[in-house]
């Protein structure tokens, strides 16, 4: 039993940590991505501000989209709520308001967290930016690491997990959207034989190369898309994390497994189940991006559903509401607290 | 050397005596503290302020522009007392305490200090924080002023004095706490060697005090802390205490009525509670009962807890007795009630609201200090001899208008306590609120919060308007 209140700032404290993290992922593809390329194309960066980001916001603060630009964007920007400071200052705001409630050593790294993105230069050369990238995603990990070591596995701390777990899900798919949104514009072009360097990057970005050996073997466009959506083990993986998320929702609420008493099971039961059984080719045959936007669609309808069902009297809470994210998105725009 | 120029001379110093040398009970602190150069002593205090500012220990100041959210500021020489001068401090506050809980108790009940004249019966029904609302109850175990803060200073002569009295919702405990926690962890080797009477068990205590006033037939309390919010200037201690003493901190939002108790809102329903640590201003506790334009209350609250359902700690109406005009009289009351002479002296006080005193008063606005009754924080308090003509026209006027509004005070020269200023060490006035608990017994903090004027030469000790702290040492030698 815990306050409702609570429950909700312990679900955005993990979400915007995991946010975070994933927006460094995002950079770093992209970063990765051109070095691989070399001179043979021309930086390509508006891909990532319409994969991640708002593009009317950007262009009307930024315009052009270029290394710079877009990295100051989503890094420092702190009126775009999903850069990396203002997701830092999203999560140390709830672990504040829920500072008496999570573990002495929660609130010190999420505190040392966020004074390392604030006190970063504002201005980095590329080997900074990958640098403070890199400290961003160990930021994010230790994180998680204190929390599961130092706060007892109860249910604020499944409250943590779902959280974080919906997140990911959501920015892995982002991410491998990046790339194919980058290289693959049509669906036509799946599977297309290309340069394995850089699918082995989009898979290290996503911490995922080792796994993806050891599973699969040689490196194919479908077979990461496979990986990273359909593989029940791989912990950033879309399916294991629906499968956990819905585990933990089932702990806090009690319900068993293949049942539902409220939307919010409903919802994650039924795209769990549709994961557990989506091949591959399903997915090509809808069309990639077909899939993704309306996988996007349906965990936002399960995080709405969540703050419906088990946060709901924190919508009284109007003085002390989280900020919205203004204007359209190019894809689905990310979930922001009520 | 460190203490080479040292002007112990201008104030009473805490550490050294007029004759140079060290107080008894600092010398070994003394001999530390020289054998450091300006530059290891800076390194110390940086070194604190860092581990503050890593660790988030904060307050928030209301309407900064660059965040509300400022760091804990700790001077890093810690402010010493000796063990018998403490215990004879300590035994005074018990004795204040108690003569304050009967204060309020029967000024809600009896009123018999009215009729035999002790206090005007005048001064009561002016007094802008008596709660008629209030008049009749007894709460559990007779306790209105569960935890209160005193505020101390020390003159020119030595000799220390309460300035004022904290029964409503006294802050700083928390600081307290922290100032020892980070002192241990950035400068320990200023502890080696002494034995310090430890503040850590205050939130224990705390806990134990809260549970102790539970209402009648509940064995086994459900405490909340309710703060107003994370905007709160206190909002640190208010979730630092939940932490500590391991209950949950809540906001009017979670808060409802129902079935004639008090529940919070919880992610498995409604959950009944029994002790509520309040740190928001009675005016906000029930909007139907206070303040109609209060969103920050709980609709119903003031009747469960009329009826027994809930216990509020502190009591709603206990602003009655730390009003400053009621102030002059607590010697007195001490002797009405307990028989006793006052073992702490007030600080010589005019009362506005008397005529002869209120002429002294306008006589010499210069010299004195003007004081708003019902204050806090340092708010529209007038330093006489500081003030310009403008100032004091506009004191002036203000007494003129209201004189129950005010008291006046002689300017007080607080003591001095070495500081850390850029590399060196220089004399600030300090002052003092030791943290009082009020449950099966008395319990009093050793030592309590210093806070610290840190411009030099200033008076005014509030974090809000430049103000630091130090931790406080209260040696465990008897005799020292």
């Amino acid at each position: 039993m815990m306050l409702s209140r609570v429950a909700d700032s312990m679900f955005w404290m993990s979400r915007y940590i995991e946010r975070a993290e994933n927006i460094a992922r995002f950079l770093d593809v992209n970063a990765f991505l051109h070095l691989d390329l070399g001179d043979t194309v021309e930086e390509q960066w508006d891909p990532l501000i319409a994969v991640t980001g708002d593009e009317d916001m950007f262009r009307e603060r930024y315009g052009k989209a270029t290394r710079d630009s877009v990295s100051k964007f989503l890094m420092f920007d702190d009126e775009y709520p999903n850069s990396i400071m203002s997701c830092l200052a999203g999560a140390r705001e709830n672990a504040r308001i829920i500072r008496e409630y999570i573990s002495t050593a929660m609130w010190n790294e999420i505190n040392k967290f966020y004074l390392m993105v604030q006190d970063a230069p504002r201005e980095m050369s590329s080997e900074a930016t990958s640098q403070f990238c890199e400290e961003v995603r160990l930021g994010a990990q230790l994180f998680v690491g204190v929390t599961d070591g130092t706060f007892s596995h109860g249910e604020g701390w499944h409250f943590a997990r779902m959280g974080r777990l919906l997140e990911r899900a959501d920015k892995t798919s982002r991410i491998l959207d990046v790339r194919y949104y980058l290289l693959l514009p049509t669906v036509s072009d799946v599977g297309t034989p290309l340069d394995i360097v850089q699918w082995s990057a989009l898979l290290r970005c996503a911490s995922a190369l080792n796994m993806y050996r050891a599973q699969h073997g040689r490196i194919s466009p479908s077979r990461i898309a496979e990986f990273l959506l359909l593989d029940a083990d791989f912990p950033r993986a879309v399916r294991h994390c629906c499968d956990v998320a819905d585990r933990s929702l089932r702990f806090i609420t009690g319900t068993p497994a293949g049942t539902f008493r409220n939307n919010a099971e409903k919802r994650l039961g039924r795209l769990r189940a549709e994961l557990d059984y989506t091949a591959i080719d399903d997915v090509f045959n809808e069309g990639f991006h077909e899939f993704i936007d309306r996988l996007q669609l349906r965990l936002n309808e399960v995080g709405e559903a969540i703050v419906e069902n088990l946060l709901a009297p924190q919508k009284i809470l109007q003085s002390q509401s989280q900020s919205q994210s203004q204007g359209s998105w190019h894809r689905r725009p990310m979930e922001q607290p009520e | 050397m460190l203490f080479t120029n040292y002007d112990a001379t201008s104030a009473y110093d805490e550490m050294f005596a007029k004759t140079g040398g060290p107080r008894r009970g600092t010398e070994l602190l003394f001999d530390r503290l020289g054998k450091l150069t300006g530059v290891e002593l800076q390194h110390y205090q940086n070194t604190a302020m860092a581990t503050m500012r890593s660790l988030g220990i904060t307050f928030n100041v209301y309407g900064h522009a660059d965040g509300t959210e400022k760091i804990w500021p700790l001077d890093v020489i810690p402010r010493v007392i000796e063990h018998d001068e403490w215990r004879l401090v300590e035994r005074g506050l018990k004795q204040r305490a108690m003569a304050l809980n009967l204060f309020v108790n029967d000024i809600y009940n009896d009123q018999k200090c009215l009729r035999d004249g002790i206090v005007p019966r005048e001064l009561i029904e002016s007094c802008e924080v008596y709660r008629a609302q209030c008049q009749g109850l007894k709460p559990p175990k007779g306790i209105w002023t569960h935890i209160s803060g005193t505020d101390l200073v020390r003159d020119k002569n030595g000799t220390i004095y309460v300035l004022e009295d904290n029964i409503r919702v006294p802050s700083g405990v928390s600081y307290v706490l922290e100032n020892r926690a980070v002192m241990k962890r950035a400068f320990p080797r200023a502890f080696e060697g002494h034995a310090i009477l430890p503040v850590e068990d205050y939130p224990e205590r705390l806990l134990e005090t809260l549970m102790h006033c539970a209402p009648d037939g509940v064995s086994d309390p459900c405490v909340v802390v309710w703060t107003p919010g994370i905007y709160n200037s206190a909002y640190f201690e208010h979730s630092s205490l939940a932490r500590q003493m391991g209950v949950r901190l809540v906001q009017a939002t979670d808060l409802v009525v129902h079935d004639e108790r008090v529940h919070m809102r919880t992610t498995r329903g409604l959950a009944r509670v029994d002790v509520i640590y309040r740190r928001i201003d009675d005016d906000f506790i029930d909007p139907t009962v206070f303040r109609e334009d209060s969103v920050l209350g709980v609709p119903g609250l003031m009747d469960v807890y009329r009826n027994g359902g809930v216990t509020l700690c502190n009591a709603p109406g206990n602003g009655v007795g730390d009003d400053k005009a009621i102030y002059v009289f607590i010697p007195k009351l001490i002797q009405y009630y307990l028989g006793e002479d006052a073992i702490l002296p007030n600080v010589p006080t005019y009362i506005c609201e008397n005529p002869k005193e209120r002429a002294y008063v306008l006589e010499h606005l210069s010299s004195l200090v003007m004081k708003p009754t019902n204050a806090s924080g340092g708010k529209g308090i007038v330093l006489g001899p500081r003030a310009t003509r403008a100032e004091l026209d506009e004191v002036r006027a203000a007494i003129l208008e209201d004189p129950r509004n005010y008291i006046a005070q002689p300017m007080l020269q607080l003591s001095t306590v070495p500081t850390v200023v850029d590399q060196n060490v220089e004399g600030r006035h300090v002052d003092l609120r030791p943290f009082i608990l009020y449950g099966k017994e008395i319990y009093v903090l050793p030592g309590g919060l210093t806070r610290v004027a840190l411009r030099k030469g200033s008076m005014i000790v509030n974090s809000s308007q430049g103000g630091g702290s130090k931790d406080t040492w209260v040696l465990a030698n008897k005799g020292h």
